[in-house]
Formats: C-alpha cells, sequence, structure tokens
C-alpha cells in the first residue's frame, strides 16, 4: 500500500487534462507506439468527436520512481466541462491528491476554481501544474500570480509542463510519488468499498468501479450493497489498464473493477459501499453529495410501445451517469416518458445523444426549462421544474427564475452582435473587458432560462462560430412568469407548454404555431393551432381542411387496392399522435424544438 | 355488447346474404380513350379464342355459383361484339349457370355501336339494361377525351334504345376536364337529364399513370382541375341531379326514383359544336357561373344533408343492382382477363393478359392469378370504407366497436360530415367528398375480433333508403 497513489488531473475545460494524462500513460511505457493515439482515455465516439472529456476514466499505471521503487499510480483523467463537475467530485472520493491543471496562456478559470474548492473539500494534497508552456502567448509569471492570489496556493509548489511537447513529465511523475501521501486504510478491517462509477455489460451485468478502502476482495467472495442489502458472488476482480485487467483481489487502497454477475440494475448505486457478507463493515461510507440539476425537460419515446424499453435503457445508462436524474412522466399527447433534470444543455444534449447511440432509443425531448420558484398567497414557496406543476395563477404572489453569469468571448468585430443578443435575452449588467488584443469578453447576468434553448446556435451564428460562451449560477431573482399552452382544436398539447417570461411569451407561441402548421398535414377537419397564457390566445394559425379526398370508382377490382392503402394508412396513424381528432405526426414535436436555422 | 361468439366453419355468413352476381369482362376496345386505364386491347382477332376460354372459365365455377340474379356484362366494351358473338357468349353461360327470373342484365355500350338492329337483338337475349358510355355532351370535350362518338351517335343510340323498349338506361359521364367550365358540364349534365335515363354514373376525370392523359400531366401540357374545382362540380352535380329527383347513392352514382315517363323521347338541343381546346376559355370563369343564381340557386359551400333534399315518396330508385353488390359484400363471380370474384370471404383475380388468359384455359387450367383470404379485421375494414362510399352508410353497430367512436361521430357530425338515421351513420354531400378519408377516423387499434359479424350482420341486411 505504500506504493500506491490515486489522484486525479481535474482544471478547467480545455486545459489540457487528457493530453497530460496521455504523457504519464507513455511516460510509464503502458502503451506502445502503434496502441498510442491523442486523448486515449476519451474512449467515447462523441468525447472523440466533439474533443472533450465527458466522463471520468481511471488507468493504473506502473512507474518506477527515481528512487528506484516500483509503485502503482492511479490515474483518474476528469471533464472540465461545469456539466459535469459531478464526475470531477465522485473521482475525488477514491484519490489522496490532484494536479490542478492551469493553462499558461488562459490563466485560471471558473472551473479551476470549482474543481480546487472540491478537492479542498475532500482534503486532497493539491499539485498546481501549468501546462502549455510551449505556447508564445503562454504567461508563466502571470500565472503564478493567479495561483498565489486567486487560489491561494504556494507559486513555488507549482510544476511547469507542456503536456503536448512532453516538458515537465518527468517532474509532474516524481511529484506525486513524492507529495501525494499513500492511501491509509487497512487490510484487516472488513471490506469497505465505494462505489464511484459502473457500467452495463449485457453479457455480464453491471461492472462496478471502486475504491477499496478496507479489507479486500477477490473472486468468490460474496459481496454485499449496503444500500439494500443485496449479495452478490464476484465472478473476477481487476484493475483498469488500457482494458480491464483480472488480478487476483483487490486490497485496501486500490482502485479496481468487480464483477459479480449483477443483473439487476437497480442493485446497483453509485455512491453505495460494498462490503463482505461474511463479515461486514460497521459503517457505510459517506458516499456523495446529490446532484442538483439545473436544466429539465421531459423525454418520451417516438413509438408508445417502446416506453419500456426505455425505462430499461435509462436504468442502465444511468449506472454510467450517475448526474443524470429522472422520475416517471406522462402527456396526454406523447403518452408515458420521464421527466429528467440534467446538470446543464450540454449534459441533456449528451443524454439524449447516448441514449440514441448505445442504446438504441429513438427518444422525442420536449421543451427545456429550468427550476422555477413561486410564492404562493398561503406564503409557501414552492419550485417548479415542470410546466404540468404550474400553479393556479390566482394563488400566486411571486415568482422568481434562476439567472447565470454569462462570459462570452470574441474577437471584437462581433462585439455589436453579441450585445443586441444579449439584450434580446433579457440580460443585465453587461461588462466589457479587453483580456486580449482584438479580443473582447462580454460578461452579464442573464435568465438562465434564456440560454437553454436556441441560444448557442444563435451565439454560433452571429459569431460565424467565433464565440465561446461560458456560464455560472448565480441566484434566483423576481420575474414575471406566465404559462404558454399550446392548443390544437382547443385540445392542450401538454408536452409542449413551457414557463416563460410574459414579454418572450408572444415570441414563443408564434415560433411553435408555425412550426406545428408546417408540420402537421392537413386532414378532414379545420385545425386551429393556438398559443394561449390561460384563457388569452396570443398566437395563432390554422391548417385548412381537405376540399375533396374522393376517388371516383369503387368496382370489384378497386376494393383490395383500396384497402390495402387503408391499412397502409392504418399503420402511419399508429405512429401519429391523436389530439382529440387531429392526427399529429411525432416529427411536429420534434420540428417544434428545432433551432431557427436549420 | 355482448361478444358475438366465432362462427363454426360451416356456418358462413356470406353464403345466404343475397344471390351472387355475375361479371364477364370483354377485354377489347376499338381504340383507347385517353384517359383509360382498364383492361382492354384493340385488337379483335383474339375475340373467338376469348369466347371459347370464357365458357371453359364458366365451367369450372358452375358447382360453385349455381344461381344469380345479376349479370354484368363490362369492358372493354361489350357493344363491339358482333351479333353472333354476343349470342354464343350468352348462350354459353347459359349451359353453366342459371338465372332468377327477375335478373338484372346489363350491358355497356358505346353509343356509336348501337344500330337499331344490335338494340333489338340485346333485348332478344335478355339484356335488360343499358350502360352507355356517353361522357360529355360536347364534341370537342369527347375529342379531347379519345372518345370514337360524338354527340349526334349519342342521341341516335339513347333513341334506339328507348325505341326498342329499354327501359332501364344508365349513362356514364365525366367530369372536371382541363379547363371545362361548371357551364360546360352543366349543359351536359342538362342534356343528360332530357334523356330521362334511369341512372347516370359521373365520374371525376382521373389522370392515370401510363395513360395518354396521363402522360400529358407529367409533361405539363394540360393543367387538371384544383381541388377546389373538383369540389365545386362535385356539389353542383350532386345538387343538380338531386334535384332533378335522382337519388346520389354512392360516390359517384345516382339512380332516378320515378319510373320513367311513357312518353320519354330525348329531345335535344345541342350546344355550339366549337372544336379544338377545351381550355380555350371562351366560356364564363366558374366565379361568374356559381354567383349566378339562376344557373344553380344558392348552390355551393353550405354544408348539406342529403336527408332532408329529397321528396320521398315511396318510389324505389333505379339502382345498379349489380354495382351494389361489390359494396356490400355480396358474392359475385368475375369471368375474363383481369375479373375480380368474391365469395365466403376469399377475393380472387383472373391474369390480366388476354393470351395468357386464353393460354390457361386451353390448357385446362383456371387463369386465377391470386387469391387473398380475408381475415375478419380486413373484412370490417372493408364494410366500414365501402359502407362510407354509399348513402346507407354503416351500422352503429359496427362503429360501437371502435374505442372512442361517439367522440368521432359526434365531430363528424359537427363537421357535416357524417348524419345518423335508423342506426347508421351516413356521409353527407361534405362527407362523400372527403370520403378517402372517412374510414381512417374510425380506424382504431383494440378493436374486439368479433366486430366482424356485426359488421355481415348488418351489411348482409341493409335497410332500403326509406323515402
Ligand atoms: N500547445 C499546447 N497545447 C496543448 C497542451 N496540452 C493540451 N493542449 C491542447 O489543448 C486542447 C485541449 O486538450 P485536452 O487534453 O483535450 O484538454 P482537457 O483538459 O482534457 O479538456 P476537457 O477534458 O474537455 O476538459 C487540445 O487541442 C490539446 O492538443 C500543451 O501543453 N501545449
Ligand atoms: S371504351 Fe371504355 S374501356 Fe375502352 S378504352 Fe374507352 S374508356 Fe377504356
Ligand atoms: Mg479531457
Amino acid at each position: 500500500m505504500p506504493h500506491i497513489r490515486n489522484f486525479s488531473i481535474i482544471a478547467h475545460i480545455d486545459h489540457g487534462k487528457s493530453t497530460l494524462a496521455d504523457r504519464l500513460i507513455q511516460w510509464t511505457g503502458m502503451v506502445g507506439e502503434r496502441q498510442f493515439r491523442d486523448q486515449l482515455l476519451d474512449t467515447m465516439d462523441i468525447e472523440r468527436e466533439r474533443g472533450i472529456t465527458i466522463k471520468s476514466n481511471t488507468i493504473t499505471l506502473p512507474y518506477t520512481a527515481d528512487n528506484g521503487e516500483e509503485y502503482e499510480l492511479n490515474l483518474i483523467d476528469t471533464p472540465g466541462h461545469v456539466d459535469f463537475s459531478y464526475e470531477v467530485s465522485r473521482a475525488l472520493a477514491s484519490c489522496e491528491g490532484v494536479l490542478l491543471l492551469v493553462d499558461a496562456s488562459q490563466g485560471v478559470e471558473a472551473q479551476t476554481v470549482a474543481n480546487l474548492y472540491l478537492a479542498m473539500e475532500h482534503d486532497l494534497t493539491i499539485i498546481p501544474v501549468i501546462n502549455k508552456i510551449d505556447l508564445p502567448q503562454a504567461d508563466v509569471e502571470g500565472v503564478k500570480g493567479q495561483i498565489e492570489r486567486e487560489l491561494g496556493l504556494e507559486a513555488d509548489q507549482a510544476l511547469l509542463c507542456s503536456a503536448k511537447e512532453g516538458l515537465g513529465v518527468d517532474e509532474v511523475l516524481e511529484a506525486i510519488v513524492q507529495r501525494i501521501p499513500p492511501p491509509k486504510g487497512s487490510l484487516e478491517q472488513p471490506l469497505s468499498a465505494l462505489i464511484f462509477d459502473a457500467q452495463y455489460d449485457s453479457f455480464r451485468g453491471a461492472i462496478i468501479s471502486c475504491r477499496i478502502f478496507d479489507g479486500e476482495v477477490k473472486p468468490g467472495d460474496t459481496i454485499r450493497f449496503m444500500y439494500n442489502q443485496s449479495t452478490h458472488k464476484v465472478e473476477e476482480v481487476g484493475i483498469f489498464g488500457l482494458q480491464r485487467e483480472p488480478k487476483k483481489k483487490l486490497s485496501a487502497g486500490m482502485v479496481g473493477y468487480i464483477i459479480a454477475g449483477i443483473k439487476t440494475v437497480s442493485d446497483t448505486r453509485i455512491g453505495d459501499t460494498v462490503t463482505l457478507e461474511e463479515r461486514p463493515t460497521a459503517q457505510p461510507l459517506p458516499g456523495f453529495k446529490e446532484v442538483k440539476p439545473v436544466v429539465f425537460a421531459s423525454i418520451y419515446p417516438v413509438s408508445a410501445d417502446d416506453y419500456q424499453a426505455l425505462a430499461e435503457a435509462l436504468e442502465k445508462y444511468k449506472l454510467n451517469d450517475a448526474a443524470l436524474i429522472y422520475q416517471k412522466d406522462a402527456s396526454a399527447a406523447l403518452g408515458q416518458g420521464f421527466r429528467c433534470g440534467f446538470l446543464g444543455l450540454l449534459h441533456l444534449e449528451i443524454v439524449t445523444e447516448r441514449l440514441e447511440r448505445e442504446f438504441g432509443q429513438s427518444i422525442i425531448t420536449t421543451v427545456p426549462g429550468v427550476q422555477y420558484r413561486f410564492t404562493l398567497a398561503d406564503g409557501q414557496t414552492i419550485t417548479v421544474d415542470n410546466p404540468m406543476h404550474y400553479p393556479d395563477p390566482t394563488r400566486i404572489k411571486g415568482s422568481q427564475e434562476p439567472y447565470i453569469r454569462a462570459a462570452i468571448l470574441v474577437p471584437e468585430r462581433y462585439l455589436g452582435a453579441v450585445l443586441k443578443l444579449c439584450l434580446e435575452r433579457r440580460g443585465v449588467n453587461s461588462h466589457i473587458s479587453y483580456p486580449n488584443p482584438g479580443r473582447v469578453e462580454v460578461t452579464f447576468e442573464i435568465p438562465l432560462a434564456e440560454v437553454i434553448i436556441d441560444f448557442y446556435d444563435r451565439l454560433k451564428t452571429i459569431t460565424q462560430g467565433y464565440g465561446s460562451f461560458d456560464y455560472e449560477l448565480l441566484d434566483y431573482r423576481d420575474s414575471d412568469l406566465v404559462k404558454l399552452d399550446i392548443l390544437v382544436n382547443g385540445e392542450k398539447l401538454d408536452a409542449l407548454s413551457m414557463i416563460v417570461h410574459r414579454t418572450r411569451a408572444r415570441d414563443w407561441g408564434v415560433r411553435v404555431c408555425d412550426r406545428l402548421k408546417d408540420e402537421i398535414p392537413r386532414q378532414m377537419f379545420k385545425i386551429a393551432i393556438q398559443g394561449a397564457i390561460g384563457g388569452q390566445v396570443i398566437s395563432r394559425s390554422t391548417i385548412s381542411a381537405f376540399r375533396k379526398d374522393v376517388t371516383a370508382k369503387c368496382y370489384g377490382g378497386d376494393i383490395t387496392r383500396k384497402r390495402k392503402l387503408l391499412e397502409k394508412q392504418k399503420a402511419g396513424k399508429k405512429k401519429m399522435k391523436m389530439v382529440g381528432q387531429v392526427m399529429i405526426p411525432q416529427g411536429a414535436f420534434v420540428a417544434v424544438l428545432k433551432t431557427e436555422n436549420e | 355488447m355482448t361478444p358475438v361468439p366465432p362462427l363454426p366453419a360451416s356456418m358462413n355468413p356470406f353464403v345466404d346474404a343475397a344471390l351472387p352476381g355475375l361479371y364477364v369482362h370483354v377485354p377489347f376496345c376499338l381504340s383507347k380513350c385517353a384517359y383509360c386505364d382498364f383492361y382492354s386491347i384493340p385488337d379483335g382477332t383474339l375475340i373467338p379464342d376469348w369466347l371459347a376460354a370464357l365458357e371453359k372459365e364458366a365451367g369450372f365455377y358452375q358447382d360453385r355459383f349455381g344461381l344469380f340474379d345479376t349479370f354484368y356484362l363490362g369492358g372493354g366494351t361489350p357493344s363491339l361484339l358482333d351479333l353472333p358473338q354476343i349470342a354464343s357468349l350468352m348462350k354459353g353461360l347459359r349451359r353453366h349457370f342459371t338465372f332468377s327470373p327477375d335478373t338484372e342484365v346489363t350491358l355497356e355500350a358505346n353509343p356509336d355501336d348501337l344500330t337499331a338492329e344490335k338494340v333489338k337483338l340485346y333485348q332478344d337475349l335478355g339484356v335488360n339494361r343499358l350502360s352507355l358510355g356517353v361522357q360529355s355532351i360536347h364534341d370537342r370535350e369527347l375529342a379531347f377525351l379519345g372518345r370514337r362518338h360524338n354527340v349526334r351517335q349519342t342521341v341516335a343510340a339513347l333513341e334506339a334504345a328507348r325505341a326498342a323498349g329499354f327501359v332501364n338506361l344508365s349513362l356514364d359521364l365525366i367530369y372536371g376536364l382541363p379547363g371545362q367550365s361548371l357551364e360546360d358540364w352543366r349543359k351536359t349534365l342538362v342534356q343528360a337529364v332530357t334523356f330521362d335515363p334511369e341512372h347516370i354514373s359521373c365520374y371525376q376525370l382521373t389522370y392515370e399513370p401510363g395513360t395518354p392523359l396521363g402522360r400529358k400531366k407529367v409533361r405539363g401540357e394540360v393543367i387538371p382541375a384544383t381541388e377546389e374545382e373538383e369540389r365545386d362540380f362535385f356539389l353542383f352535380t350532386s345538387r343538380f341531379l338531386e334535384e332533378r329527383g335522382y337519388l346520389h347513392y354512392e360516390i359517384s352514382n345516382f339512380a332516378r326514383l320515378a319510373e320513367p315517363r311513357k312518353d320519354a323521347t330525348p329531345t335535344l338541343t345541342l350546344p355550339p359544336q366549337g372544336g379544338g381546346n377545351p381550355s380555350v376559355a371562351s366560356l364564363p370563369n366558374n366565379a361568374q357561373f356559381l354567383a349566378n343564381e339562376e344557373f344553380c340557386p344558392g348552390l355551393i359551400n353550405n354544408q348539406e344533408s342529403f336527408y332532408r333534399k329529397l321528396e320521398t315518396e315511396n318510389r324505389k330508385p333505379h339502382y345498379s343492382r349489380h354495382n351494389r353488390k361489390y359494396w356490400n359484400h355480396t358474392p359475385y363471380l368475375g369471368l375474363g382477363p383481369g375479373a375480380h370474384s368474391f365469395q365466403n370471404g376469399v377475393r380472387w383475380w383472373n391474369t390480366p393478359s388476354v393470351e395468357q388468359y386464353c393460354r390457361e384455359l386451353a390448357q385446362g387450367r383456371t387463369p386465377v392469378a391470386d387469391r387473398e383470404i380475408l381475415s375478419e379485421e380486413q373484412l370490417r375494414l372493408e364494410v366500414l370504407f365501402l359502407g362510407l362510399r354509399t348513402r346507407e352508410g354503416v351500422s352503429l353497430d359496427l362503429l360501437r366497436q371502435v374505442p372512442g367512436w361517439e367522440k368521432t361521430l359526434h365531430n363528424l357530425k359537427k363537421e357535416g360530415l357524417l348524419e345518423v338515421h335508423q342506426n347508421r351513420a351516413a356521409p353527407t354531400r361534405q362527407g362523400f367528398l372527403l370520403a378517402d378519408g372517412l374510414p381512417l377516423q374510425f380506424m382504431d387499434e383494440g378493436m374486439g375480433e368479433d366486430d366482424i359479424y356485426y359488421a355481415l350482420e348488418t351489411s348482409a341486411k341493409i335497410p332500403h333508403l326509406s323515402f
């Protein structure tokens, strides 16, 4: 155990964590030339396509230190994007120390600070590493100053490196061994292991990733999950190399995996403690803080028949993404589905994409929303994240919505366009600064709800792709909120209802009515589409009815043909949602959510 | 509703519903009309082979179909058969089948074929109903449609038919030609009505792929009527003919209510027969025409119920008894290339090729190309959509099987598309216009297996419309 080091690499997004991990992996000789590729630990397709880390990833590196001793380094590469900070916090529970990376050209940024705090909460040893020193615009002295002032760390402790060029990697490895303490814990104590991640394998069941704090576990043992007392027979244990590497046992201090034929997905809970049935530990480990989602949306299967499949997919998916929370939801228009909470928009996007790609689900996502607060007549304050639970308006005394501080970094020539967008979206207190020549940073306070629909795309368009956007949650502020309903021939399409600021209701209403008009085919009846607040209609569109739809002849030979056509139409009808008498194609719901320029 | 227990296979619901009908397809025409996609060939040399084959085919069915009470000679152009041919055809069929004494015997004829001599022979052979392909009373429209006859021949044919004593005549008419005005069409209707036919079929011109007219449309050489125009023509036709005592009993079919006047002789005032392209816009446009109360009082866009319109003395309409069999699942036997048959819930059809048809039968095989055994669900669907194309509509007992039927029915009534009479839901004039979409409104999953028996029970005894 004295020769084990457990550590994470943490930083703001893009500061080079995964690249540094690559170098550490190569320096310790884990991979040969041919097996190597950049950001080796970013194994998911979406991670590689987007060039960002989404999931924390563990790898055990064998390292012979300068003192000649052999060490086992458990490295966890973490994501930098704020939406995945839950991945970071869980990784930290398995570590004794962190490498806190700071990009020498960007300096300390929002997630540098946020992640540092997380590490301090866990009482971890912090090794500041200034990365990208190879860049011409690297400002090592300036960054050292920030480390002192803004992070409160000793700047002379900071290592200098270029992950890209492989400069300073030896020093980093040595510092890990020397500065980060070995894990504590005792082999004699009963098994106590923390589940920090898991993955569902259709052959082997849930594969759990865990950090062993005390005791040991080996194949043949019967383990017990302390949350629900379920027991499972261990089939295999091992550590994370490039692939899973089976071992004879996992013992205190180690990070590895356990396979125990766990087919009941719900038995596995991230944050749960694993112990042995024969000799259980008395106390479970503290587990993880609860996630606090900020963006909410419902997801429904495209075909109502697939609800059960979606339910199962979600359960398995959640093993691998503990930040997703969900509960049952039902819509008159879309049937049964799930209300989900996400850590942000990117998270929402990733969840839906992974459900489709990894689990083969076809889903419809409703308009994303945030969590609103309403003060009611009786003085009670409630939070509402689902428009279906919007309170009776006559009882509402006050309403509030979450604000964020947004920071947009763009070339100077786009300043005007960005300010205009900020104004359109109810941004206030804008502040302009010039971090480097030719570039301007605009910060402003804006309701979160305004950036979760259609904002990134608009920003991308108006800045021709040059804008970068970042935000942090601020507070709740008073706001004049209303519920906008969409009605089709007087019947509410509850899946399209949303809570909006009064001044933005009309825009949204017009947009939805127009989109639906394009998407719903003509039918036997005239179809009136309306956007309404309470009883007041604020937008409308109309789809005229068929004027004539009949074939003239129907004699002996025509009957079979005509029936077959009807059978086809009937099958097509199954893919439509009936709202009253109106058949609405599933695609219409999706189209409403698409952004303007698609 | 108590579910109806499944019937034993021996107790087939179709058998006794009504006497079956016999159809014979005459797959020959002297020339092809521009819009026609019926199966017919312009080569008459195969007629003798076809006649021989037909009798053989009849032989295959003589045990399965004993007695008929309708016989329909369709095509193609049955009237191009010469006198010996038609006589031998009839004789051949009588060798294998029996016809009830009151059998309706229809023959489809083109006006240019109907000589006094032929008409007389038809009478002698037992034909008691002639269906005439009149199509239009404008020569330039007939030319556009690629018809061989002209208006004078039509008049002559009708005179000959009446003179020979035919008291059951049906006229086929076509409307919605490119550039045709409502006034053009009205003149055709006015003229048709002066002949006092017992039955009129009015078909909307369609542009079938592969026909000369279909190709013209693809090439953009003709501009078809708009949906709105088609609607105007349809409603106008319905209204016009109902006001003149014709019951609009199926989408395209009208049956006169009264007995024919004894002195009915066609009186014809020919409209000016300008040649050339019918799309030449020398006629009043439809908007003006529609505004003209004299032509069509208060007519087009209000929602119209059939039931408040016709006077309802106890008069029996001159339906096409044979065609109604197609619409209510009465068994029928179709002989000849491409003909369809239906019996005991099975539908089958012949190869459409005359050569193959003759070859198969010459070698002692039936010319059946394929068949389908209809599931209960499929039969139910057919009852539904066929019923909704007729004035009888469908039994509420059938609709009741559909979840949410009451709401659907209520909405369709509210929209003026359906009416409920005598426990049946029937389309209104507006409903007829949308008849392709109506059944879909009542099609849902979760329907009971047994529904079809209701459909069958009720369809077997379609009430006569009471007037
Ligand atoms: N010039 C230079 N570029 C670097 C260095 N380290 C990383 N990069 C580049 O910075 C970009 C981001 O690197 P990543 O390693 O993916 O950053 P990350 O911190 O893992 O990003 P997330 O996982 O998305 O938070 C890539 O284009 C790297 O090539 C460095 O030392 N020098
Ligand atoms: S006569 Fe009748 S069947 Fe023959 S081509 Fe003309 S429309 Fe078709
Ligand atoms: Mg990364």
